[in-house]
């Protein structure tokens, strides 16, 4: 699947503000992996995830997708393979743009053409699907996105995004924006479709309890490295107490801070 | 009077779309077009003084403000120059090539040549009274360059285009290059207003080298114009209808104050003032109007 050689990443390099933000980063992902990422704030996450996507050129080291470099490829020719979901809710939708133009935009990736799509039967498929989402925005196709709130169109881009059949996606800790009864409700869809679509993911989250209970395999990041990578049982058997104290025996210091950072709730 | 009002805002209407795409739609504000309107012209009137069949001018004409359209594009693309500063240097490039096309000469009058606006009148004289031919003739070009903006607007490019001006994110991971759709989209907007342009140096009579300056901001006026008219809409049909009646109106205060100013003693050189205060007071009240709603919604919150 993605497969990252020794990459580093160091912005600024040769000012006062140089700042190696990922040291050295080997990461093979399977196909059907769901990852979840976890680190405190500076770990390198979401460097990490701009460089899987092409918001940034690595520094050092290669990135292949299914056997192909992509290292240098530009992220919006990437994004046909890589989908991503940001924090912010408003960066998946068009808010000036009613719910079936949306859709409409999302539904092929790639360039498009003097070609209108969107017929009735594209309506009908697309509401179809919305119905996955049980908010009940089915009726409301022909409403402006800037209309729905933070959850639901955090929702309707996971299901746009789901919809466009990606190889990889990155989910940005896409629930940290939202409020608690959004945030669960977009984390059960999350893992219904990556469960139902058997998406290859990978979740940077801030939440030890949603890393551990989600996914097949659990990165932990400090200072620009993976510290830590554990798969299979031994990622079943993890427990928040064993997850810090992991960190304590790698890193030799005390999980104090980052205890706040890593909320257990 | 309101047949001249009438049509002028028609014709410069056609701008006025070109100046609604890139500032409405793609939020890329694109002053090129102070060049791209005498382009227009300079390319119509010396087609037609060559004797080239008048249909075939107004494309040579679209399609040289396309061509200016796509050079601010590029620049601003691949030279990380911000975008007003490329529209500003196409423009000054375009003073000059606007003076070569017309022959070293800063003003060509076409008034005895036959034009396409001659040519209707022509036609249709006798059947309708003249000084209607030019706004019927004028409201179906209008009508059908609208036409066609709404059904581009309407097809996958288009929409994937009115998403960018929101969200240039969501067109990256939509697998499409920003760039190309800058490009593509200011090009269709300077190719509007050069054709603006062209029909304009027909309804004049001439091509001058001046008839751009200042011009985006009769464009701006217009779009916020007509915009203040409606209540926002999502609806394409609606907004470039506004954007037409936006300049119309706004033709018919320009209108008043070449014609009447004098009563307060204003001169036609005063009219660039007026513009600009224009513009100003139109921030304004939709900054207020803002304020309100925020404060009534604010209030409702509690």
């Amino acid at each position: 699947m993605i497969a990252l050689r020794n990459v580093s990443m160091v912005f600024n390099p040769g000012t006062v503000n140089e700042n190696q933000a990922i040291s050295t980063i080997n990461l093979r992902v399977k196909e059907g992996d769901f990852i979840t990422v976890i680190g405190s704030n500076g770990a390198g996450k979401s460097t990490l995830f701009n460089l899987i996507a092409g918001t940034i050129i690595p520094t050092g080291g290669g990135i292949t997708l299914n056997g192909r470099d992509i290292t240098r490829e530009p992220e919006f020719r990437r994004a046909r393979h890589i989908g991503r979901i940001f924090q912010n809710p408003l960066l998946g939708t068009a808010s000036n743009m009613s719910l079936e133009d949306n859709m409409m935009i999302t539904y092929k990736k790639g360039f498009k053409w003097l070609k209108r799509s969107l017929n009735n039967r594209m309506r009908d498929y697309f509401r179809s699907e919305l119905t996955q989402l049980r908010m009940g925005l089915e009726d409301r196709m022909k409403e402006n996105l800037a209309m729905f709130s933070g959850g639901q169109r955090q929702a309707l881009t996971l299901l746009m995004m789901v919809l466009s059949k990606p190889d990889l996606i990155l989910l940005d800790e896409h629930t940290a924006a939202l409020d608690p009864k959004n945030a669960q409700i977009v984390l059960e869809l999350t893992h219904k479709f990556i469960r139902e679509y058997k998406l290859t993911s990978m979740m940077i989250t801030h939440n030890m309890n949603h890393a551990i209970e989600f996914g097949n395999r659990l990165l932990m990041m400090d200072k620009g490295e993976i510290i830590f990578d554990v798969q299979g049982e031994e990622k079943q058997a993890l427990t928040v107490e064993k997850l810090i104290e992991k960190f304590h025996q790698i890193r030799h210091k005390s999980f104090e801070n980052d205890r706040t950072l890593l909320s257990e709730d | 009077m309101i047949e001249a009002i009438l049509v002028e805002g028609l014709i410069y209407g056609i701008m006025v779309l070109g100046v609604f795409i890139t500032f409405r739609v793609l939020d890329f504000p694109d002053l090129t077009v102070d060049g791209s309107f005498p382009l227009g012209a300079a390319l119509m009137v010396q087609c037609i003084l060559l004797g080239t069949n008048i249909w075939l001018a107004l494309l040579v004409a679209f399609i040289g403000g396309v061509l200016a359209g796509v050079t601010t594009a590029l620049i601003h693309n691949h030279l990380k120059v911000p975008n007003l500063l490329a529209g500003i240097l196409t423009m000054t490039m375009l003073y000059s090539i606007n003076i070569r096309i017309m022959g070293n000469r800063a003003n060509v009058p076409v008034l005895k040549q036959e034009t396409i606006l001659s040519k209707v009148t022509e036609l249709f004289s006798g059947s309708i009274p003249d000084e209607y031919i030019m706004l019927i003739f004028f409201v179906v070009v209008v009508g059908v360059i609208k036409v066609l903006v709404d059904l581009f607007f309407r097809t996958d490019l288009g929409m994937t285009m009115g998403a960018m001006g929101n969200n240039e994110q969501m067109v990256i991971s939509q697998g499409v290059n920003p760039k190309t759709l800058k490009t593509i989209g200011v090009g269709l907007s300077n190719g509007l207003v050069a054709i603006s342009g062209a029909f304009a140096a027909q309804y004049l009579g001439f091509a001058d080298v001046g008839l751009g300056q200042g011009i985006i901001i009769s464009g701006l006026a217009s779009v916020m114009i007509g915009e203040f008219l409606v209540m926002k809409s999502n609806r394409i049909g609606i907004l470039t209808l506004c954007a037409i009646t936006g300049s119309i109106l706004f033709h018919g205060v320009m209108y008043l104050g070449r014609y009447y100013g004098y009563l307060i003693e204003m001169t036609p050189n005063d009219l660039n003032l007026i513009k600009g205060l224009l513009i100003i007071v139109l921030l304004i009240v939709t900054q207020s109007k803002k304020l309100k709603k925020a404060a009534i919604r604010a209030m409702v919150d509690k």
